[in-house]
């Protein structure tokens, strides 16, 4: 136990001296602050537009801005977080692959699942910590301006959300098993996700796949139920488990 | 006892064949030189010392335990300092030590005292900055001081000298002989000179096997040739010598001055009696030792 701290200890300080930390600090706190401030701002920014849409034969009406337009914009920011933060962190193992610093450590006998595992670890306390901070100001915020009891399942959604964001960081570790380099995990990762971006594009199996839980804004505004994000749920949770393990397995296996 | 012993470990990389059955033993407090050229071998066999690479065939033994490739219990006795030395840039020399002395599950206390005393020893000891704008040298100081931190059975350095100038070379050979007390050392290296200022064992690893291997001793020994060399300082002593002895010879591709016999031509003592009677200048008189590098050459050949 005391070795796999050691080596978390490092990952953390590593995180903070690279100013990774910070940067993603920085990008978090603003998405967070963003989405109420632009739902703030679009009726301002409408008017200014009004004249020109006349032009067009469109008129705008009063534009009532709510809790759920702020809403509406966390749920399509927070992605743009999401992706900072595998850029950012896509190089955590084969950065070290390619400079030959695990050699030293494991050498001295550290055992190589606590090197997955205290990566791991890292991984998912930042996204934990980024993506609630965002959810937290965002929140907070529309409390003050409007009222959040118009949203429902928020806290439900935002679980959704944060665990589509852990799968994506399973596959992350996962590819960073096998790949060489931090643009061979971009692109796996990356890859990985398209596809079942695109399985999703059918409709008989959305419901099973792990890009349904980006979906919490109809949870939110009402448009569908709890039990329609269960099944999706339970395989991410499911998936991501197994994606993790194997990496495990795999680290021990591999030429470093 | 042998801290170390490797039997017919065979080792192809596609089909490249690079180790053909290479068989040694490292016997305790021994600084042994692992010489071969570049391309031999050295770092490949050192990785299946160090269970980082897998092996074809053959067997290889740390204190008389079996090294298993991937979970490598036996490194526990071993202090490794690669070829090219990667440290994590963002810690300095002493945070750095610390992290290897709480991955090896080593005290608090521990960790404090020896570093503090491997630090000065390596001469980093004032040295405050991060790892990261180190140079060469210090990166090989520093990862001799990480290789012996938990106080290895063996300390394994891959090629520690080659890439440094002549005062750092010194520094780590420096270093190296220091520690043959506790700890044995196996160094891989392509300088001769180095092996012939340090080492008491070899193993020369050429095409895939080891050609010659043994103490130094024992090599040279086995290796001397009945030959003599007398330097003498002045032309006219010289002539005086070879006036009396008529079989004297003058090597080519050395000084002038330089003469050679054989043992069973004259006896050294008659010799040296001659010198002492007419008292005549000589620089030295020596038992002709064979070079390691003549010794290299020999058996790479
Ligand atoms: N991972 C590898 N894949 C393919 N060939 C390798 C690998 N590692 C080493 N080699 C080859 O094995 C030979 C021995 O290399 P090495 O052990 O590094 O030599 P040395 O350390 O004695 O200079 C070289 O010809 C090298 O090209
Ligand atoms: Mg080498």
């Amino acid at each position: 136990m005391r070795t796999l701290i050691a080596f978390t200890k490092k990952e953390y300080m590593e995180q903070v001296r690279s100013r990774k930390l910070l940067v993603l600090g920085i990008i978090f706190i603003i998405l967070g602050l963003m989405n109420p401030l632009v739902a703030k701002l679009m009726p301002k920014i409408m008017e200014g537009m009004a004249d020109q849409l006349a032009e067009s034969g469109l008129t705008v009406g009063e534009i009532k801005v709510t809790a759920l337009n702020s809403w509406e914009q966390f749920f399509k920011n927070i992605s743009t977080g999401l992706i900072a933060f595998v850029l950012l962190e896509s190089g955590l193992f084969t950065r070290e692959y390619q400079s030959g610093t695990l050699v030293l450590s494991l050498t001295k006998g550290l055992k190589r699942y606590k090197v997955v595992l205290a990566k791991i670890f890292v991984l998912l306390t930042l996204w934990t910590a980024f993506f609630w901070m965002t959810f937290i100001i965002t929140y907070v915020y529309n409390d003050f301006y409007w009222d959040n009891s118009e949203a429902s399942h928020l806290f439900f959604s935002g679980i959704c959300w944060w665990l589509f964001g852990a799968w994506v960081i399973s596959i992350m570790v996962l590819v960073s098993t096998v790949s060489k380099s931090g643009s061979g995990v971009l692109l796996g990762t990356g890859g990985i996700v398209f596809f079942i971006y695109l399985l999703g594009m059918i409709p008989k199996v959305e419901k099973y796949l792990e890009i349904k839980l980006t979906g919490g804004l109809k949870l939110v505004n009402g448009q569908s139920v709890v039990s329609d994000y269960i099944p999706a749920l339970i395989i991410t949770l499911i998936v991501s488990d197994v994606f993790f393990i194997a990496s495990i397995f795999i680290f021990n296996k591999k030429s470093i | 006892m042998e801290v170390l012993s490797i039997d017919n470990l065979c080792k192809s990389f596609g089909d490249k064949e690079v180790l053909k059955g290479v068989t040694l033993k490292v016997p305790e407090n021994s600084i042994f030189g692992f010489i071969g050229k570049n391309g031999a071998g050295k770092t490949t066999t050192m990785k299946h010392i160090l269970g980082l690479m897998k092996g074809d065939e053959g067997e290889i033994k740390v204190m008389n335990e079996k090294v298993v490739y991937g979970q490598t219990a036996t490194n526990r006795f071993i202090g490794y300092l690669p070829d090219v030395p990667e440290f994590y840039g963002f810690m300095n020399a002493r945070e750095y030590l610390s992290f290897c002395g709480e991955i090896t599950g080593m005290e608090k206390k521990d960790i404090n005292e020896r570093s503090e005393k491997l630090l000065c020893a390596v001469g980093l000891d004032k040295e405050k900055h991060r790892i990261r704008g180190y140079s060469r040298g210090m990166k090989q100081r520093l990862g001799i001081a990480q290789a012996l931190l938990n106080s290895p059975k063996l300390l394994i350095c891959d090629e520690p000298t080659s890439a440094l100038d002549p005062v750092g070379r010194k520094e780590i050979l420096d270093i190296l002989m220091s520690v043959r007390e506790k700890t044995t050392v196996l160094f891989s290296t392509h300088i001769l000179a180095d092996v012939e200022r340090i080492c008491t064992d070899i193993a020369f690893l050429d095409e895939g096997s080891i050609k010659l291997s043994g103490k130094i001793a024992d090599i040279k020994g086995k290796y001397r040739s009945d030959e003599y060399m007398i330097e003498t300082e002045d032309e006219a002593s010289r002539k005086v010598l070879l006036q009396k002895f008529d079989k004297l010879k003058e090597e080519k591709g050395q000084l002038e001055s330089v003469l050679l016999f054989k043992e069973t031509d004259y006896d050294i003592h008659t010799v040296l009696a001659f010198v002492a009677e007419k008292k005549l200048p000589v620089i030295k008189i020596e038992r002709v030792e064979p070079s390691l590098e003549n010794l290299f050459l020999e058996v790479v050949h």
